[in-house]
């Protein structure tokens, strides 16, 4: 008989009647449903760690690129900071090129860092492991999704060589001006800007299919929905997500491509420029804006929610004590994730749109507050009366605490329509969303990475110089942001090359000097994170299986680190939720979720 | 402990900087002093929790940090715990919205006796169009708009003759006049914004959006663009000036009307014609 679950009932049954203890119910084990997965077996170097289709080794792949990119882009923020903190010092940055810093700066970290590092990289390397599985269930579509991104990546690394240079439109490329020959870039980079995002776009959709149909479809006997880690749920829910609000940025793309090169109205109204009309008639600017709010409001959840699963994981683990809250948790996921379709407007309520949206818009948008507190609150509550191991991973756990609180609640500020008109376009903006999508989710980032980097390579990440990036990212970053809102309060707009002849902006000079230091000073601090990561892969302390004794299966595998086909020869059977810490009735201090309840008679565990 | 500490320094650190940071808004100058009214009290609200929250966080990193002989709670769920701060939530984020929508409904309501005012906006500089004596503005569209007619004005119009044309960046308004500024671009999106007024909205070539508000102080603000609009977006600036009703109609004396403005040009034309 090869179902092991029959065997665990009578075991159960056995450990009931002689001890007479507590012992939870055993659940039904569903028989297995499908017939084991045909792996495609790699042999030689090129399709082993290139042309690759396990979904370890393109998780990998997707993170190393999206960090290379990532780096550039923060290469980028010194340029503006440099100008901004000395302008007669630095002279040799002029307009069109700070334009072109910023713009690429925001795109770069929004789009090819943050999210391909959150669902490439995590998605891919976690899921199959996660859930049970042996791979995603399309491997080869994966491989392709990898080198999708790559190009979508080229494309954009080579508009800094075009003509023109990069675009200059800003992140959020707002026609008419981004196709016009007032902004830097016009010419070649806008072009190239948009044909990257919908290669990027196509790249998504084939791995964010797999990771949906993954976890839906390849999920192991026992691992119920309600058994998920929250990092799964966070990155499941944000690939429904993008999979539903990237074909709003594709259309988009396509129409200003077409506006641009031959010349359709889709954005382009009557306009009067350089002394002359255009040829462009009737077409409407706020469509765009509509259809790129449409998807970049979802865009900041597709950051988050993963940021959000991975972060109550690894609290969890790192305090010893389940996640307070779990359905709660789940649940606030998805309603946030569902709200997220309907308030992308809050970003347009200075827009010229119909200013009655502005009523709903608030609304739905201050609701979404609800869920979202919910989780900080279940976060901190999960602390509480925990065992708290400060490991590096907890450190940025509660920086990431600290510092989505603080953007989470500047956004009550700008979703509340009256206060976003004094305050919108200044830097109070600049300040709310780097701290709760750029400080906060990458404050997980990093921790995820100090977290599983022993499960990956085997070795420990050196913890002194771990320390150390810890507290210069976090303190710093805070140094950073948390002034930078009262500039806004100030009205310092954003996106201005220059402002210090106002005289009430001159108050200040002061106050962006130190924030072009501080900026210097935590983007040094990333390039002692990429040495720690270069060097621990070969140097590094050897990790022990499962050092931070944590439940979830990644850490169960039979091999370690985990092989192709992760799981061996038989795939585990679940047999409760990953966060049995510090059960009541056991000596045991954590179960794991293959640990069947008749193996631990006495725990008095929870059914999940 | 350490760590702890440093958390709790931080927060504190916070608030020290928040009441003592030289760096606040600038005093206001319009009717929309309720908008800084609703920023405080979001301020106290979201202010408060913000800093519970930390500080029970590093409560926790202290009270609970890791003992060998600690055995952590176990308690996956209380139901009552998260109801009350659910509803607790939810109270709080209404005590937050309803004040705002209701300054948002006055924002967008625009008073009867507002003098109705143009401005349009071009990379990278403003232009003003007040109403002449009969109070209305003219038709205008982008395709009329050449060097003798800069702001596209309908000549067959009857109402764009006395229009006045203020081709300068600085515009004069009268103290505790309500204005509705209607806001036109030819090229590219701006935004029209002067941090005193605490009001701002985009400018769209296509479009007219509009806001309205009171001057209520006297003296000399400044205009800045507020929406990203291309290369000189941060030299794109101009000045308000708020005068005393006496001082505005000397300024308003001097501006020129379009009626006047094509008899200059064509009296100039003329004369060129001659030669």
């Amino acid at each position: 008989m090869t179902d092991e679950y029959t065997d665990n009932k009578l075991e159960t049954k056995a450990a009931d009647s002689s001890s007479g203890s507590y012992t939870p119910p055993a659940e039904a084990i569903p028989a297995k449903e499908n017939p084991e997965q045909e792996l495609y077996h790699a042999k030689s170097f090129w399709t082993k760690w290139v042309f690759c289709q396990d979904a370890k080794v393109i998780g990998i792949q997707y993170a190393l690129t999206a960090t290379a990119i990532g780096f550039i882009g923060l290469i980028l923020s010194w340029g503006m900071r440099l100008q901004l903190g000395f302008p007669e010092t630095f002279s040799f940055l002029g307009p069109a090129t700070y334009y072109q810093s910023v713009t690429m700066h925001g795109m770069i970290m929004v789009i090819y860092l943050l999210t391909a590092l959150f669902l490439g990289g995590f998605g891919n390397y976690l899921i199959p492991l996660m859930v049970g599985a042996r791979d995603m269930v399309f491997p080869y579509v994966n491989m392709v999704s990898y080198w999708m991104f790559l190009v979508a990546v080229l494309v954009l690394l080579a508009s800094f060589f075009v003509p023109g240079g990069p675009t200059g439109a800003g992140w959020t490329l707002y026609p008419p001006q981004a196709i016009l020959p007032g902004t830097p870039g016009s010419e070649m980079g806008i072009v190239l800007m948009l044909v990257s995002l919908s290669l990027f776009v196509i790249g998504f959709t084939m791995g964010g299919l797999n990771y949906v149909i993954t976890i839906l479809q390849s999920r192991t006997r026992g691992m119920t929905l309600m058994r998920m880690p929250l990092t799964i749920w966070g990155i499941f829910t944000a690939t429904v997500l993008a999979l539903l609000a990237f074909p709003a940025l594709f259309v988009a793309c396509i129409m200003m491509t077409l506006d641009n090169l031959l010349g359709t109205s889709f954005f382009m109204p009557e306009i009067f420029t350089m002394g002359e009309k255009l040829d462009y008639a009737g077409g409407s600017p706020i469509l765009f804006q509509h259809l790129f709010w449409f998807f970049g409001h979802p865009e900041v959840y597709i950051v988050a929610l993963p940021a959000f699963g991975i972060v109550s994981d690894l609290i969890s683990v790192h305090a010893r004590k389940n996640v307070f809250g779990y359905r709660m948790m789940v649940w606030a996921i998805v309603i946030i994730g569902a709200l997220s379709f309907i308030v992308w407007a809050h970003h347009m309520y200075v827009s010229g749109m119909n200013p009655w949206f502005g009523f709903f818009f608030a609304t739905t948008t201050l609701i979404i507050a609800v869920p979202t507190a919910i989780k900080v609150y279940n976060w901190v509550l999960t602390l509480w009366r925990g065992n708290i191991h400060l490991t590096i991973p907890m450190l940025f756990s509660l920086g990431f605490i600290v510092t989505f609180v603080n953007g989470g609640i500047t956004g009550l500020f700008l979703g509340n329509v009256i206060i976003d008109v004094p305050l919108s376009d200044t830097y109070f903006v600049v300040a709310h969303f780097h701290m709760v999508m750029g400080i906060a989710p990458l404050m997980v980032v990093f921790g995820a990475i100090y977290h599983w980097y022993p499960l990956i390579t085997g070795r420990h990440l050196n913890q002194t110089l771990g320390k150390i990036h810890f507290w210069v990212t976090f303190v710093g970053a805070y140094a950073i942001y948390f002034p930078m809102h009262y500039l806004g309060f100030i009205g310092v707009p954003r996106r201005y090359f220059e402002m210090y002849d106002s005289p009430y902006m001159t108050s200040g000079v002061g106050l962006n000097q130190f924030i072009t230091v501080a900026a210097l000073i935590v983007g040094f601090t990333q390039f002692i994170f990429l040495y720690n990561i270069f060097t621990s892969w070969y140097k590094g302390e050897k990790s022990e299986k499962n050092p931070w004794k944590a439940n979830s299966l990644e850490w169960h595998t039979p091999d370690y680190p985990p092989t192709h086909g992760n799981f061996g020869k038989e795939l585990p059977v679940v047999y409760r939720w990953p966060y049995d810490f510090s059960v009541p009735g056991t000596d045991k201090e954590y179960i794991p979720q293959h640990v069947a309840p008749s193996e631990v008679p006495t725990a008095k565990a929870e059914q999940t | 402990m350490f760590v702890a500490i440093i958390f709790a320094l931080i927060i504190v650190a916070s608030i020290i900087f928040h009441f003592w940071s030289p760096w606040w808004w600038t005093p206001v100058a319009s009717n929309w002093g309720n908008i800084d009214d609703t920023i405080i009290l979001t301020f106290w609200v979201t202010g408060a929790v913000f800093v519970a929250v930390c500080l029970f966080m590093a409560y926790c990193v202290w009270a609970y940090r890791y003992r060998p002989d600690r055995k952590a709670e176990y308690k996956p769920e209380d139901k009552k715990l998260e109801f009350r701060l659910t509803w607790l939530t939810a109270l709080g984020v209404v005590a937050l919205l309803a004040p705002g929508l209701v300054v948002w409904n006055k924002y967008i309501t625009v008073p009867e006796n507002a003098l109705k005012i143009e401005v349009v906006a071009y990379q990278w500089g403003w232009n003003y169009r007040l109403p002449g004596d009969d109070g209305v503005l003219g038709k205008t569209s982008v395709g009329l708009i050449n060097d003798d007619n800069p702001f596209g004005l309908d000549i067959n119009d009857p109402n764009s003759k006395d229009d006045i044309l203020v081709m300068d960046a600085d515009l004069h308004l009268e103290i505790n006049q309500p204005v509705k500024v209607e806001l036109r671009s030819l090229d590219v999106l701006h935004n029209f914004y002067v941090p005193q007024f605490r009001a701002k909205m985009d400018t769209l070539p296509g479009i007219i959006t509009y806001y309205w508000f009171t001057p209520e102080k006297k003296g000399e603000y400044e205009i800045l663009c507020a929406e990203y609009c291309g290369t000189g977006h941060y030299a794109m600036r101009g000045f308000v000036q708020v005068d005393e009703k006496k001082d505005y109609s000397d300024w308003l004396a001097k501006q020129i009307s379009f009626e006047k403005m094509l008899a200059k040009k064509e009296l100039k034309n003329l004369l060129i014609a001659e030669k």
